[in-house]
Formats: C-alpha cells, structure tokens, sequence
C-alpha cells in the first residue's frame, strides 16, 4: 500500500498520522528505546520529588505538572511519532484543539467550583 | 427474574398516557402490517436498514427528526394548553405529576431527537456529495450511529407505556434527580436513552471530521470548500470535544443512582454544582453544533438564489472556527446566578458577550451576498430571510441576558424560554425547513409544491412570533418557567395569544404534511432531469437526481471554490471533469451490513434491562453486542465492486435521462 | 501579511488527503480517525479528572488520600505500564516487519505486564473496600475509584482486544486490514500510558503528599 511519491511531477510531503512510521530503519528502534528511557527517567523524578524534599516544597505541585508533561511530550514524540513538520499539521492541530479543550474543562472547573465553594459552601 | 418490573408499570391510571399509548401501539402495528402485506420487507431491509449510503442514512436520520418534532410538538401544545387554563381555581387537565414529564420529554426530545438527527441527517447527505467524494471515511459506523439514536428514541417513547419518564427537566439537574427524591425509572429512562444516543453521536462526530480532513476531491484545498463543509467540519469537531464531556457527566449520575457513589448527593460530600458546571460544559458547544451547520445551510441558500457568490468566504470561514473555539468559553452564562463571584460572573459575561461578533459578520455576510443579487424567491431563501429577522432578534435577548445583572433578574423566567426558543426555532428549525425545501429534489428527484410551502412558512412564521413574544413579556412580568399553574390572573391574556401562536404552528406542521402529499402525487410535473434545479454552485449539482449510490463515477478535479459553477461557467457536461474525458475505473463500494441494526437492537434491550434493574438480560445484551463487534470484526469481503463497463452503462443512463 | 495573504500562500503541494491528491489511503484515514476518537476519550477522561479535581477534599470525615494511597504500588504499576509500552511498541515494528513470531512475543509480554497492573490495581481497590473506604463512603472516593476504575476498565478492553488481535494475526496473517487494525490497537494502548500519567501525578503523588 505505496502511497505516491511524485504525483504532477512535483514533489509530494506525505501524509502522516500518530503511530504510524513509514520506514524500516534501526534507527527508529534506538530511538524508540532512547524514549523509553527517558520516560523511566521522568517518571522516577516524578516519584522522588513528591517523596522527598529534593524539590522546594510549595514548587512541588508544579514541578509534578512539569514532570508530567515532559512524559506525555515523550510519549507522543517518541512513541507515537508525533512530529512538527507540515505532513503532521492535521494531528497537531487536532491534539492541540483537544488539549485546549481538557485545559479549559479542568481549570475551568476548579476555578468555578472553588469559587462557587466560598461562596455557597 | 424482571428487576422492579411489575404489571402497575403500565399507567392504567393515568388517562392520557394510556390512550396515547395504545394509539401510537395500534399504528405502529398498523405500519408494520401494511408493510408485511405489501411484501415490503426485503426493499426495506436492503435499501435502508442495511444500507449504509451516507444518502440513504441521511434521509432516514431527518425522517426521524420530523417524527419525533411531532412528538415534541405534542408535548408543546399540551403544555401551551395546560398554561392557557389553568389560572386561579381552574387546575387544568394535567395533574403536576405528568406536566412535569411533559416538559422533561418536550425539551429532551426536541434538542437530542429531533435537532441533533435533522443536522446529522443533513451533513450526513450533503456532505460527501459537496466534497466530490463517495462517501463518509466510515461508511459502516456510520449506519450504527443512526440505529444506536434510532435505539435511544424507541426507549424514551417506551417510557410513555412503560413506566414513566423523568421529571427532572431536560438537564437532570440532582439532587432531584438523584435516587434520594427521584426512586423511580423517569431518570434512568432519561439517562440510559442519552448514554445510547451519545455514543452515536460521538462516532458521528469522529467520522464526519476525518471525512472532511481527509476525503475530499483532488484539487479541493481547505479554502475550496463549500462554507456548508467549514462548518460541517467545526460542528463535528465540536461533537467530539464536547459529547465525551455529558457521557462522563451522566456516568457519575448513573453511578450515584446504580452504586450508590457521591457525587451529586446531598450527603457524603458531593457537590451538585459540579454537575451543573459540567453538564453546561457541554451545553453550550450543543447549541453551536446545532447552529453551526444551519448557518452553513443558510450560505449556500443565499448565494445560490442571489445568483452571486457568497460575500466574503474567507471572513465566514474565520467566523466559523472563531465560533467554535469560543463557544468552550462562555458555558457558565447558564448559571450567573448559581453564586459564582463577579470576577468568575463578569469573564464569562463579557466572552458570551463576544461571541456574538462573529455571528454578526456572519449576518452581515448574508446580507451583502443578498444586496445587488438577482433573488429568485424560492422556499429556501424564503426561510433563509425568516432566519435572519427571527434569528437576530434572538441573539440580541441572548445578548441581553449575557449581562449577569439583567440574568439575575431574568433566569429561568419565560424571558429565557423565549430566548432559546427564537434562535432555535428561527435558527435550527427555519434552516431545516430551508434545507429540506433545498436538498429535497436532490434525494428524491422533484421539488416541492411551493404554494403548501408558502402556507407552512406563514403558519410557522406568524405562530411563532404570537407564541413567544408574549413569554418575552410575560417573563419580564416575573413568570418563571415550567409553571404547571398559573398563579397571576393578569398572566392569562398573554397565555392565550401564546396558545393562539401554537395552534398557528400546528397549521404550519399540517400544511408540511399536506406540502409533502401533494408534492408526491404531482411530482411528474416537478421533475428535476437535469439533476440542478436551482442554478446550483457546489459540486452536489452535478450529480443526478438522485445521484447514483456512487455519486460520481469519476472524481471531479476541482480548481476554484464553488466548483460546479466553474464547471457550468466553462461550458462543461455533469458529471465531467475538465478536460478529462471519461475514462472509467471499477469503482469499490462498501456492502450493506446488518450490524448496526444489530447492536441497536441489543442496545435497547440493554438499556430496557438496565433501567428496570434486570441484571442477567443487561450482561445478556452487552454480550450479545460483543459477539456481533467480534464476529464482524473477523469478517472479510466487506467491499462489493461496480466494473468500469457497468458505470459506463449506468453513466450513459442516467445522461441520456437529463437532456 | 494579511490573513487573506496567509490563506493563498498556503501550501498546496497535491497531497492525497490534504486537498490536493484526493481521498487519502484507506491506512491513513483509519489511522486519523482512530486519533480523533482518543482525543474524545481524552475528553471525557478529563470530565472524570475535573470531578476529582474538585470533589478530592470531600473526604466526609473518611479516609483520605494520604491515609489509603500505597506508592510503591503505584511504582509498580506505572513500570508494568511504561514497559507494556515499549514492548507494545517493538511489537509494532515487527507487525510492520512482517515478523508474526516476534510480534507475538512481544505481545504476549504486553498482555502480562498489563495484567499484572490489573492485578496490582484490583488488589488495592479491594483492599479499600475491604477497610470500609469504598466508592460509596464520600465523594473523594466515588471520584477515586471513578477516575481511576475508569482507567482499568480501558485497560482490560485493550487486553481483551490484544487477545483479539493476536487470534487474527494467527488466523489470517499480517495482512491490510489488521495491521491497521494494529495500529489503532497500539495507538490505544500509548494512550492509556499518558492518561495514567495523569492518574498518577493528580490522584496519587499529589494526593499522597
């Protein structure tokens, strides 16, 4: 199942979505292997800054969130292959339309909720 | 061995319900002996019910929506009836009890049952057509989304017979609908109906997206596409973003009234605002999607009966995604008065406030595109200028209430009811009947009778404004909604002229009927040959109609925006790309398939089964609709293929039919 | 540059699927859907994270986070996890490498490592119940076990699918239609991974603080 590569002799970007990886290469598994580790790596620093006092206590909670999306970040570059050249605009804007909306649903409703909360609680 | 099933389900002593009951029972069966006796089943089954055309599945979608608006609009005029009488020692005829479910079913089933098939219905047909392609990404989802809400609808018309349905208001809000004051089944009806419905919805949503992002003609950029497509593609998006949210909302309902959780519970720490906050996180991206694609309807009816291009393309397109983005701003304008501080009241304030602009460019868009045009005044555009009247005058009152103050004063009064029911009904309701009016010829292959048409849109037009423009006074008066009983005398004038307006409406709905009739039994003379009946511009004029389950033989090479009336400008036959003759290809399509029907039929007996708490048939539907998922997910020759002499053949047909 | 100049210098090299070339190929479009379909699940995860976002301190005089969460457990699990991914994704490659024998090792492995976060997570939900701390004692543990059950409940879909998907690859070989179907499967499992990144840094390690 070729997709074409020259299609009115110009040339053609092709088109990509998340998971998918067009060629056989080792160097696609060193580089999902170096993602993996990394990922181990931000995971354990998560473990440890919440646990310990590595970390400036009031910081902790952002640097949870921090540590947080560097893992996601590795999961969709690395695992899923998500990438930022134009052949991935589709998958970026939709990823990006729906973190916006997970964004506004959550802080939306703490901040309402809390809000909400001292006044009627 | 039947959970809380018993024999006093049935309402034996609730007149009204009853007789309904039986009489929609009685023709229900009817329909179906008539079509046993005429033999009509094998038709049946293989053109529609298996089908999964994204033509066949479009139509059967607004088919149920016009269905069930008579439901809906039945449930109105009872309410309409009941306020009209019941002032002062008069209680009316309908006891609190059953004017509670009235208006829980009116709202529910006009905006999931009726709105939300009319729009799918309608993407679902013009869609692929407009985008030179034959069909959907996901044909087979597709017919399973149709059948899972057609599953939805025969369960809340179940509740009528069989229990009752919820009297919780269309928004479930708890703690009324918790199982502490609402034991009954009304709630889960409500709930397991909309979980079933919802899931359909989703699959739409998803598949409507990838379709438009990823099957279009070759040529067709994003900015090549027809306007009626951009916001097709931002109603979907709005659909995947924002149905997810109801069915975790509802998932934490089900969960409080099944396992006894704490969410929405007055004890135990659970926090009823927190669905309300939620609930309206969807809320408000629902009214868009419904919206969104009526304006698109609009556009294309505009610029096709001005004989001109629609003005200004690219400033429609920008206000369609700019909607879409901010209507996940705004949604907690459906509870200023919930207690919210002014800092929280006064943002949301000012964004509803804002979104209001681009659909004022959008207005202003329709107008330009009108002025300097030749208007031919058909129904289409005839509906189109209705909507713009009826529909501003309801954005203004929505703007009006954006105003935290005012909406302190305002919410939930008949003020509010107005409001929502002049956008809907002049936005969603007049671009349905637009579009079913537009696209009719197309499906079916005839126009319909203008004159009926004109009697509808007056019938329409006038009731609606004698219906709601004294509820807009009427709640600047201090009545408040869903009054069962009128406790002010002096309401009662105005109350009258509201009934007045829905029995005009009535009339309105009649002559629809009566239009439909007629245009069947003298469609010989409005036959559409040419397939472009109206001087179309976008690429659904250029087949057939009907077009070939194909749609089009070979795909047409598009170059500018309103890709037909380029073709047209240069001289060329339909159905013919430029300078490409004919050179067929077999083309592949898609085999109906069963499986929708299938899951939808388990479905209710799921959800029947969830709802009067009978376990073992509950896992025995659940199960049976996995089975069905894995065994056609092991199936192989889902594809069936037309050979290039067949199209050649079929082609020669249906252009020999149209000179 | 005006907007309008921005529009018309946009790029228009004739790909299919990107307005150029015409509809895309059948793997693309699966694919694209299939993601689409995951940002909705998304979504409604984040319904799910906002109730317990809110509802996490209505502890109503019951156990709280602190008292209940177990993070060595929870080590565990996000290891059984990260690793079922990694293994998920060189079964991926060997799907596409026409290697039906590796891919079912790495398959196999993916089903244990996921059944045993299953096993790990069933056992701490017991647990609870068992110690008077289940989802009907107050909000915070309705949300709890909501959010996180929620979660379980995906994973054990993708390992029933799994088993479904290694029954086709031995019934009808790597062909089209089920190495797209593979694609959406591993797509699936990736994002479970993220979506407990989520459970764990909300639920657990700021809730065990």
């Amino acid at each position: 199942m070729a997709s074409d590569d020259s299609v009115f002799g110009q040339r053609v970007l092709e088109d990509r979505t998340p998971g998918v990886e067009p060629e056989e290469s080792r160097a696609n598994v060193l580089s999902y292997t170096a993602g993996f580790l990394l990922a181990i790596v931000a995971t354990i620093a998560s473990f440890i800054v919440s646990q310990t006092n590595l970390l400036w206590p009031p910081g902790v909670p952002v640097g949870l969130v921090v540590l947080a999306f560097a893992q996601i970040g590795v999961h969709l570059v690395f695992f899923l292959h998500l990438g930022s050249g134009p052949d991935h605009t589709n998958n970026i804007i939709a990823l990006a339309f729906g973190l916006l909306i997970v964004f506004l649903v959550i802080t939306g409703s703490i901040w309402i909720i809390a809000n909400l909360n001292a006044n009627m609680g | 061995m039947l959970g809380r099933l018993t024999w006093s389900a049935i309402p034996f002593g609730e007149p009204i319900a009853l007789y309904t009951g039986v009489v929609v029972i009685v023709v229900i069966l009817a329909v179906l002996g008539l079509i046993t006796v005429k033999g009509w089943w094998p038709y049946l089954w293989r053109e529609w019910i298996t089908s999964v055309d994204h033509k066949r599945i479009g139509v059967m979608y607004f088919v149920l929506g016009l269905i069930m608006l008579l439901r809906g609009f039945a449930d109105a005029i009872m309410m309409r009836s009941q306020q009209a009488i019941a002032v002062g020692n008069a209680q009316g005829y309908l006891p609190p009890d059953h004017y509670d479910q009235i208006f829980s079913a009116h709202g529910t089933i006009m905006i999931f049952f009726v709105a939300m098939p009319f729009v799918i219905g309608l993407i679902n047909f013009v869609m692929p057509l407009q985008l030179g392609v034959r069909d959907v990404a996901f044909p087979v989802l597709n017919s399973v989304s149709f059948w899972l809400t057609a599953a939805a609808v025969l369960l809340i018309n179940v509740s009528l017979v069989v229990g009752n349905f919820g009297r919780i208001g269309w928004m479930g809000y708890p703690p009324l609908s918790e199982l502490a004051y609402s034991p009954d089944v009304g709630p889960d009806y409500y709930l397991w109906s909309l979980q079933i419905s919802g899931i359909g919805t989703l699959l739409t949503g998803v598949n409507f997206v990838t379709t438009i992002l990823k099957l279009r003609a070759p040529g067709m950029l994003y900015f090549r596409m027809p306007v009626f497509c951009w916001t097709a593609l931002a109603a979907s998006m709005l659909i995947v973003a924002a149905f997810p949210i109801l069915t975790a909302t509802f998932v934490m309902l089900l969960l409080d009234r099944y396992l006894g959780m704490h969410f929405f519970t007055n004890d135990a720490g659970g926090n009823q605002m927190m669905y309300v906050n939620l609930f309206w996180a969807w809320g408000h991206p629902e009214v868009y999607i419904l919206i969104l694609p009526m304006f698109g309807v609009f556009s294309e009816v505009i610029a096709t009966f001005s004989g001109k291009a629609l003005f200004s393309y690219r400033s429609m397109v920008l206000a369609t995604l700019a909607i879409c983005v901010l209507s996940f701003m705004v949604w907690l304008h459906h509870f200023f008065t919930m207690g919210a501080g002014a800092d929280v009241n006064a943002f949301f304030g000012i964004m509803s406030a804002i979104i209001a602009v681009p659909t004022g460019v959008k207005v202003f868009n329709w107008l330009f595109t009108l002025f300097r045009g030749r208007v031919v005044y058909r129904m289409p555009v005839i509906w189109a200028i209705g909507f713009m009247v009826t529909f501003v005058i309801g954005g203004m009152t929505g703007v009006l209430l954006a105003v935290p103050p005012n909406d302190f004063i305002l919410h939930n009064s008949t003020f509010l009811v107005a409001h929502f029911h002049n956008v809907i009904i002049g936005g969603v309701v007049f671009g349905a009947m637009a579009a079913y009016n537009y696209w009719f010829p197309k499906a079916f292959g005839f126009t319909l009778d203008e004159r009926w048409g004109k009697v509808s849109f007056f019938c329409w037009l006038i009731g609606f404004y004698l219906a709601f423009v004294p509820l807009y006074v009427l709640g600047l008066m201090g009545m408040t909604r869903r009054l069962q009983h009128i406790p002010d005398p002096s309401w009662q004038p105005l109350l009258l002229v509201a009934e007045a307006g829905a029995i005009i409406i009535l009339g309105g709905i009649l002559a629809q009927v009566v239009q439909l009739y007629v245009s069947i039994r003298t469609r010989e003379q409005r036959r559409d040959l040419t397939g472009d009946p109206w001087n179309g511009r976008t690429l659904e004029w250029a087949t057939s109609s009907p077009p070939p389950a194909y749609n089009f033989a070979v795909l047409p090479r598009v170059e500018t925006i309103d890709a037909f009336w380029e073709m047209k400008r240069k001289g060329l036959p339909h159905n013919q790309s430029p300078g490409a003759e004919p050179a067929y290809e077999p083309i592949e399509l898609p085999r109906n398939s069963a499986i929708g029907f299938i899951i939808a039929f388990f479905a209710v007996i799921a959800g029947f089964a969830a709802i009067w708490h009978i376990w073992w048939l509950v896992l025995s539907g659940l199960l049976a609709i996995a089975v069905t998922i894995l065994v056609f997910g092991w199936s192989e020759n889902r594809e069936r293929e037309i050979p290039a002499a067949e199209l050649a053949r079929m082609e020669r047909l249906s252009l020999g039919r149209s000179r | 540059m005006t907007i309008a100049a921005t529009i018309d210098a946009a790029p228009t090299e004739l790909v299919p699927g990107r307005g150029g070339g015409g509809p895309a190929p059948t793997r693309i479009v699966v694919a694209y859907g299939f993601w689409i379909f995951l940002l909705s699940d998304f979504i409604m995860f984040s319904g799910l994270f906002a109730a317990y976002a809110v509802l996490s301190s209505n502890t109503a005089g019951g156990p709280t986070g602190r008292d209940l969460f177990n993070l060595h457990n929870v080590f565990i699990e996000t290891m059984c996890l990260l690793v079922s991914s990694y293994t998920c994704g060189l079964g991926a490659f060997s799907a596409e490498r026409r290697r039906p024998d590796l891919f079912f090792v790495f398959a196999a492995l993916t089903f244990v490592l996921g059944a045993a976060f299953l096993f790990i997570e069933i056992r701490e939900f017991a647990g609870m119940v068992g110690a008077g701390a289940g989802p009907s004692r107050s909000a915070f543990l309705s949300a709890f076990f909501t959010l996180v059950g929620m979660h379980g409940a995906h994973v054990t879909s993708g390992l029933l699918w799994l088993a479904y998907m290694a029954a086709q690859v031995a019934g009808k070989g790597l062909r089209p239609n089920v190495l797209r179907r593979l694609v959406c499967w591993s797509l699936f499992w990736h994002a479970l991974d993220i979506i407990w990144i989520g459970v764990i840094t909300m639920v657990y390690l700021m809730g065990a603080r």
